[in-house]
């Protein structure tokens, strides 16, 4: 078996961290903004304000979690096929909560009626929310380790999921996610939600820096890992405490640059930590997933390797224009207009 | 209780896939049809087709928003429900799934999102290019989950490894030029124009009723009848040559459509039929001579192979068991599909032939056969031929490769797919309530009086 770090194997679980890596960087302001929606937006036309500022591009950024899941499927099947019949109950809230967010944005403005928007608000409210929790807690999940027998299957069933750790990790990027959607308004909003955005972002980035350090030092201490995955999470939470100070001092571009970089960080360190594994066994040491013995053939990581190697840099090349394209900031004037 | 959780989970899979799939036909043709009609208005500068393109426009993005999150289930639940399944084929299978979302969902969403909120920022040539993205898009789509699919109907390009247990990827090559792939790809296609020409007709002819927005509702009719004849002369067409490739690589899906017990010379069309499957025989079957052997190899004589035979074979290939499908289902979903098809077909022949008449308007039983029967027939032909395709080939899920018991998630219990299977099913019965209702509100209200890009806008956005 390979021992190397250069081979296909990492180097699709390197492309799959970083699939995983721009679905928190994006979607994780998305939801941030979903979960902010009642708290700044007091009225229908706050709201339109505030979901116009994702409106043109959450979907897309979506994609990358459907692709990071396709890419699982493709380069390491049992990993695939472990985690996703082993998170079952788990992934069917996160389903469920995606449908009716991704509907509601759409359906929202197309009725008047303000029973119709409160009851689309609530979907986007807890369908930003229930995601933003429970991805944290499946990450937890892999980090700390799970009840994988000899077959490779989980077997430690739905509530022992839910344990303290990875709660806590729940939480981290719950926070994490609200404070990056905070700034991704300070950027993307004006007028009253700009005013509130800002405000919020405050105590938002001092909350999120608690939450994430206390995640990273119980992540240390029950992870017997060296020296090297251990200054990631501490960078981390140095980045998130830049945050604090960059917040403070009113430079809220550089805060959604260091909440974004945050997010990086502590992708890869899960990612790193958890390397060569991608599903620790809590049995058995031995009965861990690998990515080696996860993997698909030569063969397949070979063809999906070029794929991706063309395809992704022109995925980045047209995402980018579409964010400049909508590059300018959402207010009440460009919501005003009746809508049919 | 290990097969009562298989059993949900094949009922779950079938729900989410149905009710996904009642969607995605019309998003495949609507976006061609906007994105001509966007075109259209930009050749002409005519703000008639400006009004046509945001009407069906709006129309399209009601019906692409549902399309899309069910989408996401259908990703996510082989390894939720069928893990043992994605284990075996996942060398082969996840690829397409894989370069589907690399290829097709980022371009649907990105270039969706543009043409949504791009009607102000882009200028009018970029914005309409946004929309083709899409429609290539929504192909491209098609296509890599149809190479995924057409494996498991007839697996090519692998080998299978006695030291894993797995099926693995021999040649991609081979499987993504499959000749079922290339049967299965443009009948979709061909499926897509006929469905969203049978809709668009279908409101057209509910407003030519009225004796509203004539304009609009005119043009609208004439195009949609164009591209449902020619879309579901397509399908039949595409459809004849996928029902040949059945006939050679999945005798048995062809036999039980029929309900043909015995190997026949020459084989006889069956009209009407109900089976003894006791007796492995029809009790009663009515039948056209000859229509068979016709639609199976193109000519009048030639041997078409029946159930009982073909099961002798399987049991001596793979042993005892029954390798027969689910006939009841298999012989009306196959009858129930060509009906809805010959029905859309006559009724975009009729449409097409009105409007060289100049009196597409004018007759109001047509216009309530396409309102009513065309609409309907969309909907029933494609669940009815998804059913036929899957049902037909059980009870294996990779043909001849790998049985579909024992291919669920061991580890998933009945208990958990009770609540994913009630849950999909509520969530997707009380989704549909505003989705037929903000179609409905939008279809019947009609075209706007929009006469540049601008006035489109502030109606477009969320």
């Amino acid at each position: 078996m390979e021992q190397g770090i250069m081979n296909l194997e990492t180097l699709w679980f390197v492309l799959i961290a970083v699939l995983w890596t721009g679905f928190f960087f994006l979607e994780g302001f998305d939801f941030g903004v979903g979960i902010l929606l009642p708290f700044i937006g007091k009225d229908d036309e706050e709201r339109r304000v505030m979901i116009n500022t994702i409106g043109p591009t959450w979907d897309g950024n979506e994609v990358w979690l459907l692709t990071a899941g396709g890419a699982m499927f493709a380069a390491f099947p049992i990993w695939y096929a472990t985690m996703f019949s082993g998170f079952y109950l788990a992934l069917f809230l996160i389903l469920i909560a995606l449908i009716v967010r991704g509907v509601a944005f759409e359906y929202r403005s197309k009725h008047p009626s303000s029973e119709w928007r409160i009851a689309w608000d609530g979907a986007i409210f807890f369908g930003s929310l229930l995601p933003a929790l429970l991805f944290g807690v499946a990450f937890g999940n892999l980090v700390r380790g799970l009840e994988i027998d000899a077959a490779g299957e989980y077997v430690g069933g739905f509530w022992a999921l839910l344990n303290p750790y990875s709660l806590v990790m729940g939480i981290t990027s719950l926070v994490l996610f609200t404070l990056h959607g905070a700034l991704f308004l300070s950027l993307k909003a004006k007028g009253v939600i700009y005013d509130r955005a800002v405000e919020v972002a405050k105590p938002l980035s001092i909350a999120a820096t608690v939450v994430l350090a206390v995640a990273m030092v119980w992540s240390y201490v029950q992870a017997d890992s060296g020296v090297v995955p251990g200054l990631l999470p501490i960078a981390a939470v140095a980045l998130l405490g830049v945050v604090i100070w960059l917040a403070y001092s009113k430079l809220f571009a550089w805060a959604f640059v260091f909440t974004g970089l945050t997010i990086v960080t502590v992708v890869a360190a899960i990612f790193i930590g958890m390397y060569p594994n991608v599903m620790t066994s809590t049995i058995d040491p031995a009965y861990s997933l690998t990515v080696f013995n996860a993997s698909s053939t030569t063969m397949t990581l070979q063809i999906m390797s070029i794929v991706a190697l063309i395809f992704v840099p022109i995925v980045l090349v047209y995402q980018s224009w579409s964010y400049w394209v909508f590059r300018k900031r959402v207010g009440p004037e460009d919501v005003k207009t009746p809508t049919h | 209780m290990e097969d009562l959780a298989l059993l949900l989970a094949r009922w779950q899979f079938g729900i989410v896939t149905v009710y996904h799939w009642l969607f995605v036909p019309i998003t495949l043709g609507i976006t061609w049809m906007v994105a001509i009609m966007e075109t259209t208005w930009l050749h002409t500068k005519n703000p008639v087709y400006l009004r046509m393109t945001k009407f069906w426009g709006k129309l399209m993005l009601i019906n692409f928003a549902i399309g899309v999150v069910t989408g996401i289930v259908q990703e996510f639940q082989f390894g939720m429900n069928w893990s043992t399944y994605s284990r075996f084929v996942g060398d082969i299978f996840g690829a397409p799934l894989a370069i589907e979302a690399l290829l097709a969902f980022f371009i649907e969403s990105t270039f969706l999102g543009l043409w949504i909120f791009g009607w102000k920022k882009l200028k009018p040539t970029v914005h309409v290019l946004t929309i083709w993205i899409v429609a290539f898009g929504t192909m491209a789509s098609a296509f890599w989950i149809l190479v995924a699919g057409s494996w498991m109907q007839y697996p090519v390009g692998y080998v299978l490894n006695p030291e894993t247990g797995r099926a693995e990827m021999d040649n991609f090559l081979e499987i993504i030029t499959s000749k079922m792939v290339w049967a299965q790809f443009p009948h979709t296609i061909f499926v897509g124009f006929a469905t969203a020409g049978s809709l668009i007709l279908g409101v057209s002819a509910w407003h030519l009723m009225k004796r509203q927005h004539l304009e609009v509702m005119r043009k609208s009719a004439a195009f949609a009848s164009v591209a449902l004849l020619v879309g579901s002369l397509g399908v039949a067409l595409t459809g004849h040559w996928l029902g040949q490739v059945m006939v050679e690589v999945q005798p048995m899906k062809m036999a039980a459509a029929e309900a043909l017990w015995e190997d026949e010379q020459p084989a006889a069309f069956s009209l009407f039929a109900v089976g003894d499957k006791e007796n492995n025989r029809n009790a009663i079957n009515m039948s056209i001579p000859r229509g068979l052997s016709l639609l199976s190899c193109n000519n009048l004589d030639c041997e078409v192979r029946g159930i009982n035979s073909l099961q002798a074979e399987m049991v001596e290939n793979h042993g005892p068991g029954d390798y027969i499908p689910n006939l009841f289902v298999t012989y009306w979903g196959f009858r129930l599909m060509v009906g809805a098809g010959s029905l859309m077909i006559l009724i975009g022949a009729l449409g097409v032939w009105f409007y060289l008449r100049g009196t597409l308007a004018k007759h109001r039983w047509f216009l309530l056969l396409a309102l009513w029967g065309g609409i309907a027939a969309g909907f029933v032909g494609n669940a009815t031929g998804w059913i036929f395709t899957e049902l037909g080939r059980q009870p294996w899920v990779v043909y001849e490769v790998l049985l579909t018991k024992g291919t669920n998630s061991p580890t998933v219990p009945a208990s958990w797919v009770w609540i994913s299977l009630i849950g999909f099913s509520v969530l997707y019965a009380i989704l549909a309530v505003p989705a037929v209702y903000l179609f409905v509100k939008f279809a019947k209200a009609g075209p706007g009086e929009e006469n540049s890009n601008d006035d489109v806008a502030a109606s477009m956005i969320y």
